[in-house]
């Protein structure tokens, strides 16, 4: 656990990659075995489920610290982070616990199961045995929480260089359904143990997006166009008799979607298709806040299936009668596509269809309809493209619409979390209804640091109330909301609730009674919803 | 409370019974200042009082020209009836408590203050007082300072595996009493040491004063960048977030500051390493403290003042809490820490 620690702090103090890389590398090389895998586990976010509930870690936390449950809460609104909050407020002194981290994770797996006092007793004499450093990472780890800022692409690099193996074949080991409990880190990287398993999916490939610096010419000999679609972006895999439907953040979840499971008769052996799952109902895709309640739900009944079914538009073909087809040319491949998916011939596969252009003006004009079509924008891709992993530039682009916008006035504020802790970053925007202000979305994102410091500053000059974490703001900033799409709503009190929104800039050219109405959001409602 | 000894109004801290203020914030007639922060001490009074130990910084930053009267601590000065007495309160250099005293109630300022032990300032001595204003810039339980040597053999390794990787280190801190704090505490002999102009100006006082011993010039721009891999610079937070520290190649930034004890107040600072050292009372240090004054009465200022006081409340004590414009909520870069 202590070298396990010494390298989250390492990663913690550098936002470098060659120095995260360098952390990681001299991290495996002193690892045990079997630390080892369970350390790739955790940094590719394959960690156990909750083991404590964390209001009760909260409780034993406060009680051992001696302050009452409120004032931690309140600590806990300045760290924005629990278990960092819970390592800060304890009283204990270093422990002297030597334990491997393979050790520890073993504890917290079995302790899940045991009754509550066994629980309080075993956290409490971790917290004891830890040192200051480790408790931070125990909580997390016995609190489901455990992230770390590493993306998987500088996980993969740092393997690579540690077990001389290639990035791709790596990528393409982590995927799929391990966990160091089945495989050990000798089956699973360097042998490739895995690779048996007939539900791995391949890493997948995703699009940058379109910009001036582009390389696009837009010529239609070399380019395919098609929509973007506003779906989830899965493969479905077809082997051994089986089909298995695997989401971009590898997550099995094939028990969600029934009319997948249904192509299974269909589909030929040894086929994975790469595509977006969409909810679709009379010729059209159902807007995405329709697909969100399918989302969510492992057990669906009748009626969800009925009000929102679903399918799959696929635009890939990633293997074909078992064999891997990523390094033949995005030609070859979607030629088969388009003949397994008119093979299968089933409602629920649809293949993602070419558009015509002649130039880039065709495609402006296409890319205008979007909406309309209730996709993104647009995706273009190279036709001799390999099927790469991760996110690369060159091949494949996305031209996204351009978002709806709307005035808004800032009325609540919370503190944000994480990097953002103890700063008022989180807020809540309105319209105009005749002279009252109506709530209608929060928005976290778009401004720039300084910009933050500065709102933070104002809100904080300018709290008119307090409810718990929130406060309420005199209302006077003025931010153009962007958003991706708009849709009615029943949870909130404006009606609607909107896709991804954001702040797209501060109007500090704008008051208050400048902000758009609600009869505009509604407006918008009838045209885009 | 019934004709209070002090008020809080608009210009600041107010004494009704000595018409004086205790660090106003708008320009007043007289003016005692508990320290040369600028938060504290501001331009703009007509007559000052402070310690000994402030005059210089004070006159330096404030103007030569404001008239300053200066006292040693314990010194009584009568104001109309009220008596007062400047008490050591172990920020920085000259940093002071106000006691305040008439008709036998005994009200107590405590200015910032930490009570762990400094090398250059008088350490913090608790005034027995019925009520007590304290700041509580720190007063939340997840702020328990380590030992000020842990923190100091942190930056020395540091400074070393800098120097081992041919890069400069930089250090943010502030240029009034955290420079010279980490100055009289860190191994000098690990190499050279530069201080920006800001910090230099306070040394060159300090070492007129004799508070302060060592060789760390002035970081002039006639240094060629060559000469200042493996060295150490001190420079103020502004400056290390400017231009100015872009041009300093290879580089390591380290800020010390108490707000780098959360992950997240580190990262937005977007430095390399926090290293944990204030001058303000941690959680523990507030707690003691007040218990020292043994006062009934404890009026909270600056940072988490509401929830201090309500801490204090269900603890015994008569907890309040007042705004004062010594900073905005909490803020962690721009304010003197």
């Amino acid at each position: 656990m202590r070298r396990f620690a010494r390298l989250f702090e390492e990663l913690d103090q550098t936002t470098k990659t060659n120095d995260r890389i360098r952390s990681l590398v001299s991290y495996l090389e002193d690892a045990e075995e079997e630390d080892k895998l369970w350390s790739v586990a955790l940094l590719s976010g394959k960690r156990p489920k909750r083991g404590v509930n964390s209001t009760r870690m909260k409780e034993w936390a406060a009680e051992e610290a001696g302050i009452p449950f409120w004032l931690f809460e309140e600590s806990y609104q300045v760290v924005g982070d629990m278990a960092e909050t819970i390592s800060l407020v304890l009283p204990f002194r270093e422990g002297n616990n030597n334990d491997s981290l393979t050790d520890w994770m073993e504890k917290i797996i079995a302790i899940a199961g045991e009754e509550e006092e066994v629980k309080r007793q075993f956290v409490v004499n971790s917290w004891k045995e830890l040192r200051k450093k480790e408790r931070l990472i125990f909580n997390k780890l016995i609190g489901g929480s455990f992230r770390i800022g590493v993306s998987q692409k500088t996980m993969v690099r740092a393997l690579s260089k540690h077990s001389g193996k290639g990035v791709s074949e790596l990528a393409h080991r982590l995927t799929g359904q391990w966990s160091p409990q089945t495989h050990t880190y000798h089956s699973l990287i360097e042998e490739g143990a895995g690779d048996e398993d007939l539900s791995k999916p391949y890493p997948f490939y995703l699009a940058y997006p379109l910009d001036e610096k582009s390389d696009f010419n837009a010529k239609p000999e070399e380019w395919y166009a098609e929509r973007k679609w506003d779906g989830i972006r899965g493969q479905l895999i077809s082997r051994g008799g089986e089909v298995f439907v695997w989401t971009r953040g590898e997550e099995l979840v094939t028990e969600k979607y029934p009319e997948l499971m249904a192509l299974r008769q269909f589909l030929p052996e040894g086929v994975v298709l790469d595509g977006e799952i969409l909810s679709y109902k009379d010729r059209l895709p159902l807007p995405f806040s329709e697909l969100q309640r399918r989302i969510g739900r492992k057990n669906v009944g009748k009626k969800l299936l009925c009000d929102v079914p679903i399918i799959m538009v696929a635009y890939d073909l990633l293997e074909y009668n078992g064999k891997d087809l990523r390094a033949s040319s995005l030609l070859e491949r979607r030629t088969i596509l388009e003949k397994v998916v008119s093979a299968v011939n089933h409602p629920n596969l649809h293949i993602s269809r070419l558009l015509e252009f002649k130039n880039k003006n065709d495609l402006a004009k296409i890319r205008q309809e979007s909406r309309q079509h209730r996709t993104e924008g647009l995706m273009l891709k190279r036709k001799n493209s390999e099927y790469k992993v991760g996110r690369k530039r060159g091949d494949w682009w996305k031209w996204k619409v351009d978002p709806l916008v709307i005035d808004a006035v800032m009325i609540y504020a919370m503190r944000g979390h994480g990097r953002r802790a103890n700063l008022y970053t989180d807020y809540t925007f309105a319209v105009w209804n005749n002279k009252e202000l109506v709530p209608f979305t929060k928005a976290y994102s778009g401004l720039t640091d300084d910009e933050f410091r500065q709102v933070d500053r104002f809100v904080k000059a300018n709290i008119l109330e307090k409810f718990g974490p929130v406060r309420s703001v005199r209302p006077e900033l003025v931010f153009e909301i962007a958003f991706e799409g708009i849709a009615k709503s029943t949870h909130h009190k404006s009606g609607i609730s909107l896709r991804f929104p954001r702040m797209n800039r501060w109007r500090q050219d704008k008051k208050p009674e400048e902000a758009n109405t609600l009869t505009d959001l509604k407006e918008m409602l009838s045209i885009y919803g | 409370m019934k004709n209070p000894l002090l008020v809080f109004n608009s210009n600041g801290i107010y004494c009704p019974k000595g018409d004086f203020y205790i660090d106003p914030w708008k320009p007043v007639d007289k003016a005692i200042i508990t320290h040369a922060h600028s938060d504290h001490a501001k331009a703009g009074h007509r007559h000052y009082l402070s310690h000994h130990d402030s005059k210089s910084i004070l006159k330096q930053r404030l103007g030569w020209e404001i008239k300053l009267e200066t006292k040693d601590y314990g010194e009584i000065i009568k104001i109309n009836e009220v008596k007062v007495s400047l008490h050591p309160a172990g920020h920085i250099l000259g940093s002071a408590q106000i006691r305040v005293e008439a008709g036998g109630e005994v009200w107590c300022v405590s200015g910032d203050y930490k009570t762990q032990p400094d090398p250059i300032a008088v350490n913090f001595e608790p005034v027995p007082c019925h009520t007590f204003i304290t700041e509580c810039t720190f007063g939340l339980p997840v702020y328990q300072w380590p030992d000020e040597a842990e923190t100091i053999t942190q930056i020395e390794n540091w400074w070393k595996e800098n120097q081992q990787k041919g890069k400069i280190s930089l250090i943010s801190a502030y240029s009034l009493g955290k420079a010279q704090r980490i100055l009289a505490l860190i191994d000098q002999s690990i190499g050279k040491i530069y201080c920006h102009g800001a910090v230099h100006t306070v040394n060159e006082l300090y070492k007129r004063a004799k508070k302060l011993q060592g060789h760390f010039p002035y970081l002039s721009s006639e240094i060629k960048k060559e000469a200042l891999i493996g060295t150490l610079i001190i420079a103020p937070p502004s400056a290390v977030s400017s231009s100015w520290a872009g041009k300093l190649k290879p580089l390591s930034v380290g800020a010390v500051s108490g707000w780098m004890m959360l992950r997240g107040s580190k990262r937005r600072q977007n430095v390399d390493r926090g290293f944990i050292l204030s001058d303000h009372a941690d959680w523990q240090g507030l707690n003691k403290a007040i218990r020292q004054t043994q006062s009934e009465n404890v009026i909270c200022t600056h940072g988490y003042a509401e929830v201090f006081a309500e801490w204090l409340n269900q603890n015994g004590y008569n907890g309040m809490s007042e705004k004062t414009f010594f900073e905005s909520e909490n803020s962690e870069v721009d304010i003197e820490n």
